[in-house]
């Protein structure tokens, strides 16, 4: 009888750690921690149970429906953020206008003085001094990055969370680019969280009809040769205006850049059939599309159809003519063209099952997946439950197979130690340093999806020294209590204490090399009557465990 | 104590008179205390750089007419090109590489880069990174194959590095390059136990990317622990700008200088995506060729006589359009412009044939055509600078050229 407990628990035991089963199919343990870690980011403390009390299906409907989850304590934190209900023109108003304010001061102030470069510099930062800390321009990102980490890190709308962060990451915009750090907060606010779980055109309509985009690529300021704006060339004669390049070039023209990303990154995808004339050419059916200024009656940042900077030639995109002078209606077509295009279907799910699934996701379920896009008319929450629902997506050989990208990283350990977060900006500041700031990637890539990315020796250690730091309260306004973590007879004990917490931490997905390797460096003494255990070691058990290789994994 | 060689070089005064000296670098390497380690140093410039606003080709008229408003004037005239030899001028911000011309440790390659037609960032990086133009499927980095090649007997585990936070293409695979921002903060926060702990956890996780990685990294953490390098000051009076660049190539000096087994850097410095508003001899580019410029300069003027066993070399994915577009900027094109400094270097000199911008000499009517594969230029450099036995397998199917822009 003792002997086959103890079997028993053994056999347990090699179960939750290996995660080895006899039919070769996940448990449902361990289908809970997948979903917790693939679809969230990563289980608190008693989220596997409370997955499993109504079982992982039921978790993971409720997960696509993020309308009918209340979600109201973050609700509540998000509400305080000033900027958080502002629009891009009161944002602009209030915290552009005194930087704008500041460089015209310390312009003139050049103009009268002897001021170089750098003493003019200096003057901007005097008057910016001035203004009132509550006008600061670096308040708009820092309430847009305690926002989502906070969201992140404690919204119960677990999947809507990892969808904006995908969504916001396929379509790109870079806080540094000029104006942008103003126009973000509206975009993930207006443009992408209301679109997420609707049609795929829709999401990609409203990204192109968004200040953030059309600045941030450019946009905004391509409008059609000055030959082929109707009043321009009845004004100068179309032929002086081909005649004359200075002319020219003050007229303005067309840009490239949006209109090969939106083919390139948005839709089909770089093998997806486009030419260099097709980019061309959709560059002058988007003119005129750009952003509202002050002219424009106080309505600053917002999206405007210029009929007279619109190129009024005849164009051909991907094979559809245009015949002359079909303003607006002609990018409204390209958008559906390219929204319902099988190139687009298969680039946008391959992209999904990569964030989901695998780093090199079966071409078989991206084939599948990219079918229920084109079936349901590009409905994100169907196209999310094919991924989702596949048997690709819980075979064993996706279980744990993905690393995490640095923000899934902090966050899930954050998650993990339960800790509460009072300043999110220390978390910000971490991101920069492993590799993944918020809001900071330069490209109109966006960050990559693959493990082989992010695993380099100085992301690494960045990890490691978060994971210590973290662990042992050492990130400011950012508090955890691993030793609240484990029941308070195992925490007395030197050895329980591991067990319990590497269980506590990683759902037993933590090695038997690993966990005695953190027992014979950290908690075994070599004189424990002179150096008794006294649970101070706890946070430092804790910080090798979030730093793990197993903890790097989902 | 400033080398009094190096001194009278650094302050213009070997150049009095217009007279051509030999190679600084080069007759100084005696004096040079890199113990004879070759290092290459490679400096991506993200985003595509206008290269016919960094190496002006100001004796052809097609460039004025094709950039009513963005065109670098003529040297002589207010905000002209600084004259490197009768057609082509260097941006007047690039001036403190000026001196580095004159004495013939750098030189430009003109109308070089990667023949395939892609105008996409991304794989264009990706092809030239690879180091194989139009093949995706290439796994590695063409400079990790090629420090990969070099067998030595005992490896430094720092002798590839990446001073950017991801581990860029270029270095990626087997050559157990580093990635990191910060030399002086790669390492554990912690006691022995602690960092002991990580590293045995690695080390037991061997399977996978992770394990990989890891061991190199513990080691080169130990490395820098021990050598220091972040206690180094810059030298010769040298001053890096503020910014990315600047920061990057100090630190990799520093390494240089603490002999730490250094062979191949690398750095990525982006902003150069001028779509709008580029400017000619002042504005965006302007500024931000200064700040490149400046950091370059004072990265060779720190390291001063070790320069002599260090080339550095930069590269961009593709040119940009010939002609301004609408936006008084550019959009993407083909071929573009490297810069090489350094010792061994045939400097003095623009490299490369130059194609011309006639509208019949244009590629696909609107780009600087290409003559010259990137893969030629850094094939030459593999070879000298680093020794790298072959390069069957740096550039699989592909014949480099051999273009001399290196010294034998």
């Amino acid at each position: 009888m003792k002997r086959a407990t103890k079997l028993l628990a053994g056999l347990i035991a090699f179960v939750l750690i290996t995660g080895a089963t006899s039919d070769n199919k996940l448990t449902d343990r361990q289908r809970a921690l997948h979903a917790l870690n693939r679809l969230a980011f990563g289980p608190r403390p008693g989220d596997v149970d409370a997955v499993l009390k109504d079982g992982v299906n039921i978790w993971i409907e409720q997960q696509l429906h993020p309308e009918a989850i209340p979600d109201r304590a973050v609700e509540a934190r998000i509400a305080n953020l000033t900027t958080m209900k502002m629009s891009n023109a009161q944002i602009v108003k209030t915290y552009y206008e005194p930087v704008l304010m500041a460089r015209k001061k310390a312009n003139a102030e050049a103009k009268d003085g002897e001021l170089g470069d750098n003493g003019k510099k200096e003057a901007r930062r005097e008057f910016m001094r001035d203004v009132p800390p509550d006008q600061r321009p670096q308040n708009v990102m820092n309430d847009l990055l305690t926002e989502r980490i906070l969201r992140a890190a404690e919204s119960d709308r677990q999947l809507n969370e990892v969808m904006v962060d995908f969504w916001m990451n396929h379509f790109n915009v870079f806080a540094g680019k000029g104006i942008d750090r103003f126009l973000l907060t509206s975009y993930e606010r207006d443009v992408i969280r209301p679109h997420i779980w609707g049609r795929f055109e829709d999401l990609l309509m409203a990204t192109a009809k968004s200040p953030a985009m059309l600045f941030y690529l450019d946009n905004a300021r391509s409008v059609a040769a000055p030959e082929n704006r109707p009043m321009v060339a009845q004004r100068f004669g179309r032929r002086a205006m081909q005649m004359n390049p200075q002319m020219k070039s003050r007229q303005g023209g067309l840009n490239e850049n949006y209109a090969r990303e939106i083919m390139e990154l948005h839709t089909l995808g770089v093998d997806g059939g486009y030419t260099q004339k097709d980019v061309t050419e959709l560059a002058r059916v988007l003119t005129g599309w750009t952003i509202t200024g002050e002219r424009d009656g106080g309505q600053g940042a917002a999206f405007i159809f210029r009929p007279m900077l619109h190129d009024s030639g005849s164009k051909t995109v991907l094979g559809i003519r245009f015949p002359p002078g079909g303003g607006i209606a002609e990018g409204e077509k390209m958008i559906h063209v390219l929204a319902h295009h099988p190139a687009t279907a298969h680039h946008i799910a391959f992209k999904l099952c990569q964030r989901l699934v695998a780093d090199d996701p079966p071409p078989a379920l991206v084939d599948r997946v990219a079918a229920k896009f084109l079936a349901s008319d590009g409905d994100l929450r169907e196209t999310v439950r094919a991924v989702i629902s596949s048997p690709e997506f819980w075979d064993p050989k996706s279980y744990r197979a993905k690393v995490k990208s640095p923000f899934e990283y902090a966050i899930s350990a954050v998650r993990a130690v339960n800790a509460q977060i009072t300043d999110a900006t220390p978390i910000a500041r971490s991101l920069q340093q492993i590799g993944e700031p918020l809001y900071g990637a330069q490209p109109p890539t966006g960050y990559s999806d693959k493990a082989d990315v992010w695993i380099n020796t100085g992301a690494l250690m960045s990890r490691l020294n978060f994971a210590l730091a973290l662990a042992s309260n050492k990130l400011p306004g950012v508090h955890g209590d691993v030793v609240a973590l484990i029941p308070a007879r195992e925490a007395a004990d030197a050895s329980h204490s591991v067990e319990a917490l590497a269980q506590a931490l990683t759902g037993g997905n933590l090695t038997e090399e690993t966990r005695s390797i953190i027992k014979s460096r950290i908690v075994e003494r070599k004189a424990p009557a002179e150096d008794p255990w006294d649970n101070t070691q706890l946070p430092t058990v804790a910080g090798l465990i979030l730093g793990s290789p197993e903890f790097q994994r989902q | 104590m400033i080398d009094r060689r190096f001194f009278l070089k650094s302050s213009g005064l070997a150049l009095v008179g217009g007279t051509l000296l030999p190679n600084v670098f080069v007759r100084m390497a005696n004096a040079a205390t890199t113990k004879g380690n070759k290092t290459l140093v490679a400096i991506f410039q993200r985003g595509a750089v206008d290269g016919l606003n960094m190496i002006v080709p100001y004796g052809e008229q097609a460039y004025y007419a094709a950039r009513p408003t963005i065109a670098v004037p003529r040297p002589g005239a207010e905000g002209g090109a600084i004259d490197l030899d009768g057609f082509f001028g260097l941006h007047p911000s690039l001036a403190s590489l000026s001196p580095y011309f004159e004495d013939h440790s750098a030189a430009f390659v003109h109308a070089v880069g990667s023949p395939d037609a892609t105008r996409s960032h991304f794989d264009a990086q990706d092809f030239m990174e690879s180091g194989t133009p139009g093949v995706k499927s290439t796994e590695d980095g063409f400079l990790s194959r090629a420090v990969g090649l070099k067998k030595e007997l005992k490896v430094s585990p720092l002798r590839a590095v990446a001073l950017s936070p991801a581990m860029p293409r270029i270095l990626s695979g087997g050559a157990g390059a580093v990635a990191m921002t910060n030399i002086s903060q790669f390492g554990i926060r912690g006691n022995a136990n602690v960092s002991g702990g990580f590293e045995s956890m690695y080390a037991e996780a061997v399977a996978g990317t992770l394990g990989g990685t890891a061991k190199e990294s513990f080691e080169a953490a130990r490395i820098l622990k021990s050598a220091d390098p972040q206690k180094l000051q810059p030298e010769n009076g040298a001053i890096y700008p503020n910014g990315p660049l600047g920061n990057s190539l100090r630190q990799i000096a520093q390494l240089i200088k603490s002999n730490v087994g250094l062979e191949v850097a690398f750095a990525d410095v982006s902003g150069w995506d001028t779509h709008a508003g580029e400017g000619g001899a002042q504005g965006q580019l302007a500024n931000n060729l200064r700040n490149f410029s400046d950091a370059i300069a004072a990265f060779a003027r720190d390291l001063g006589s070790r320069m002599g066993d260090v080339v550095l070399v930069t590269m961009s994915e593709f040119g940009r359009t010939v002609r301004e577009n609408g936006n008084r900027g550019t959009d993407h094109g083909h071929a573009n412009v490297m810069l090489l400094l350094g010792g061994g270097v045939k400097g003095g000199k623009v490299h490369g044939k130059w194609p011309g911008l006639g509208s019949q000499q244009l590629y696909e009517n609107r780009d600087l055509a290409i003559t010259t594969d990137f893969r030629d230029i850094f094939a030459e450099l593999l070879t000298k600078q680093l020794a790298v036995p072959s390069l069957k397998t740096v550039f699989p199917g592909y014949e480099p050229k051999v273009r001399g822009v290196m010294s034998s």
